[in-house]
């Protein structure tokens, strides 16, 4: 084995220094005037935010979010250049299937936690020993304690690319793979390319209907609100898409150098969640497992790692991908699938279009409720699609 | 009523403005800008990911070390400024009225990312043409306001103020200032505003002169919407301007989230400076590769860096760059495009300046300015032409202009 192959432990420890700058810069934030409009029509509303810097400043704790990274093994590891920080939990399962699960934008690892208990542990978490996984939680490059590509070219394929060299690596020659958000990019990519060893995916997300309507059935009554919904994203709801996927670069800027408009930037991506977080916030009404320390979690982790800008690439990398692919057919997906469809999501994606995305649907259910962040939201209705959705495939 | 110089009653609703930014304000932000947290290096050689890295830190560097707002406060303050209240806002104007006694009235609205900043440079030539290569026949009194949230105009609070608003209060200011008749120019939003004041044609308004044509057929926004190539039945001028909107229109972040989302972009603009100033950087291409050699040490024009900063820093020290982009939300709002053909039945007079990011065929303009009484291509400059180009600008508004006198 070479050095540049070699897994490494890791452990967080962030400098206070940074974490009282941070501090300091919230205390001193220079606020616009209120919207004009009672609705997250002109964007996050000030209340809002105001209640986040509050508490952010003054309640919040990371150290007791860096505790609970470092109670989980975590290793870095170099794969294509990019050094990939990871967390690695084994089942003490014998059979435990082993399962990649890809975060996506404005998340990271965070999403992810409260799901690592129910999928590596189901004896203790209403399920039993046969639907235990071992799990692998990447952070994408440019994110989190992954290193920030210093190349263009890194899209959902190179990742996908990456992710099977790393299941290599650590040994797993039978593995299944799971992704919402940019994770579905990347787990769809990984399903297209078929490493050896990958046995299926299931998505949260269907990624694949928001970039490409035309296909798709558009008859029913589920088909025509799933397009109306995401005509209603295309048209108002999708600038931050647009601006990181063309200027990831001039946006980065304040990213990087307010945590407000970092933290402003992250709660507006969608109208459910945008909504569930802001009652949160100013309400204190719970939204399943996204509570202010969680939502603050995810934020502070990107500007300690100060990740706005490299984050937001992705978007960039993904569409110079869709650009350069115009007119070629798609890989086809030959492996089996399984997709769970989330209410509060950008649009409720039709079992009609699961089926024509992915001819080798194996499991298609709409859960009772969850948005888009659905690991995070509902942690453990998530882990029970995930065991449904890879039941076939033991 | 000392300043009056035309004799005319002034109305006692307009007051005399000072500007004088208070001291603590300025040294924050030369704090803040000290204090930034730059990204990584983009990975890319081009401008294709946005504004790059060393081109914001040799502004930053500049900003903070050797620029000197004092020298634009007292630019701003040798001119006759005022505020006055129209529609419940406060709107500030700079009022130049002409030696010359047969002078002809113009208001000149500014666009994003300007203000009054960039029109600071044509008031001379417009006002005193005789020192500046004109004639005293070609002389303006010249009327330049602050937009409803920009600079030091009043941020509305309420929804409300689009190009139609604005237009009337516009119209407003003129009459209150004794104006029977008198032109209006702008590009950008300057051209929205000028072509809904024609629409409207409120007593006096002789014509507009715009350096920005508002000119896509409906048919061909259709087919720009679906994303379809150009029509082939289209000329060379236009199949090149159908490329150009297409272009702006799904190559525009700033347009779409200013337009969707200025709230949460505001956080941005108000608390980091030099977010703000990479912002207001990356409008369009070939305004942003002039200004990333600027501040590599090349001319750009008649605009200095100390020029692009007197703007930034007006955004900055007013707090105004939300309040600014709301005004894209309130346009996006009335579901009218920018693009679309301006419909005016007024006197239009036209120029197309080569580097601006849309180049008006000059078939597409007589159809959507019906009575086209003036129409030119100039021989250089961009999107702020009156900033880069004051002279050229200013003798087209001399030549637009005069067959109205």
């Amino acid at each position: 084995m070479s050095s540049e192959t070699e897994i490494h432990p890791f452990r967080l420890d962030m400098p206070g220094e940074a974490i009282a700058d941070l501090r300091r810069r919230i205390a001193a934030t220079r606020w616009p005037t209120r919207e004009l409009v009672a609705d997250r029509s002109q964007g996050v509303q000030l209340a809002t935010i105001q209640e986040l810097a509050r508490y952010w400043a003054t309640e919040y704790d990371w150290r007791a979010c860096e505790g609970k990274l470092n109670a989980l093994p975590q290793f870095t590891t170099q794969i294509d250049g990019v050094d990939i920080h990871f967390i690695h939990v084994r089942s003490a399962h014998a059979d435990a299937l082993p399962l990649i699960i890809t975060h996506g934008w404005p998340g990271s690892v965070i999403e992810l936690l409260e799901v690592v208990g129910p999928l590596t542990d189901p004896t203790a978490h209403g399920g039993s020993a046969e639907d235990a996984f071992d799990l692998v939680l990447p952070s994408l490059p440019g994110y989190g304690f992954s290193s920030d590509p210093a190349e263009d070219g890194w899209d959902p394929g190179r990742i996908a690319r990456a992710w099977a060299e790393l299941m290599r690596r650590l040994g797993y020659a039978r593995y299944v793979a799971q992704g919402g958000d940019q994770g579905a990019a990347v787990t769809d990519a990984m399903g297209r390319q078929a490493p050896a060893g990958l046995l299926g995916i299931h998505l949260n997300f269907l990624r694949e209907a928001l970039g490409n309507v035309s296909g798709l059935p558009a008859d029913s009554r589920e088909e025509r609100a799933a397009l109306a919904a995401i005509s209603r994203f295309s048209t108002s709801g999708s600038a931050y898409f647009q601006e990181q996927a063309t200027r990831p670069q001039t946006i980065g800027y304040a990213l990087l150098d307010s945590p407000v408009a970092l933290a402003a930037w992250m709660l507006d991506h969608d109208t459910d969640s945008y909504y569930k977080i802001s009652r949160v916030l100013t309400g204190g009404q719970p939204a399943g497992n996204l509570t202010q320390d969680h939502v603050l979690d995810n934020i502070t982790l990107y500007w300690l790692t100060g990740t706005g800008a490299s984050a937001a690439r992705l978007y960039w990398e993904g569409g110079q991908a869709a650009a350069a692919a115009n007119g070629q057919p798609r890989q086809e997906m030959k492996l089996p699938a399984s997709v769970t469809a989330f209410p509060g999501e950008i649009f409720l994606a039709p079992r009609s279009w699961a089926e024509k995305v992915y001819p080798n649907l194996i499991y298609f259910h709409e859960a009772d409720r969850g948005g888009h962040f659905a690991a995070w939201e509902e942690p453990q209705l998530f882990t029970e699609e995930v065991r449904a959705g890879f039941r076939p495939l033991r | 009523m000392s300043a009056d110089t035309a004799g005319m009653k002034a109305d006692p609703a307009v007051r005399p403005f000072h500007l004088d930014m208070v001291e603590e304000a300025v040294a924050d932000l030369r704090r803040r800008i000290a204090a930034w947290r730059p990204p990584e290096r983009e990975p890319v050689d081009d401008q294709s990911q946005g504004v790059q890295l060393a081109t914001v830190r040799d502004l930053a560097n500049y900003w903070a070390t050797e620029y000197d707002w004092r020298r634009c406060e007292a630019k701003l303050n040798a001119l006759p400024q005022f505020m006055t209240e129209i529609d419940g806002i406060d709107v500030h104007f700079i009022h130049v009225r002409s030696p010359h006694a047969d002078a002809l009235p113009l208001i000149v609205s500014h666009g994003w990312p300007g203000s009054v900043i960039e029109q600071l440079k044509i008031i001379e030539p417009l006002t005193n043409p005789a020192e500046h290569g004109g004639s005293a026949s070609d002389a303006f009194d010249v009327v330049i306001p602050s937009l409803p949230g920009y600079g030091f105009s009043g941020k509305p609070a309420a929804t409300g103020w689009d190009p139609d608003r604005i237009a009337r209060a516009w119209a407003v200011l003129m009459q209150r200032l004794g104006y029977t008749r008198y032109v209006t120019q702008g590009g950008d939003w300057g051209t929205a505003i000028s072509a809904a004041m024609a629409r409207q044609e409120p007593e006096g308004l002789l014509g507009i002169h715009v350096n920005f044509a508002q000119m896509v057929p409906p048919d061909v926004l259709g087919h720009i919407r679906n994303g379809d190539p150009a029509p082939a039945d289209l000329s060379d001028a236009e199949k090149r301007a159908y490329g150009q909107v297409a272009f702006a229109t799904y190559h525009r972040g700033y347009g779409v989230i200013q337009g969707t989302r200025p709230q949460t972009i505001g956080y941005s603009l108000a608390d980091t400076p030099v977010g703000l100033a990479a912002w207001l950087l990356d409008h369009d291409e070939t305004t942003y590769k002039h200004l990333a050699q600027l501040f590599a040490g090349h001319p750009y024009g008649a605009i200095t860096r100390d020029d692009w900063l007197d703007n930034s820093s007006l955004y900055w020290l007013t707090n105004t760059a939300t309040s600014a982009a709301r005004l894209y939300w309130q346009q996006a709002v009335t579901g009218k495009n920018f693009y679309a053909a301006a419909n005016v039945s007024l006197p239009a007079a036209v120029t197309v300046f080569p580097e601006e990011y849309v180049t008006a065929p000059r078939s597409w303009t007589e159809r959507a300015y019906h009575k086209l009484i003036y129409f030119n291509e100039a021989e250089r400059g961009g999107h702020f032409a009156a900033w880069e180009q004051p002279q050229l600008l200013s003798e087209e508004l001399r030549a637009a202009f005069r067959a109205l006198r």
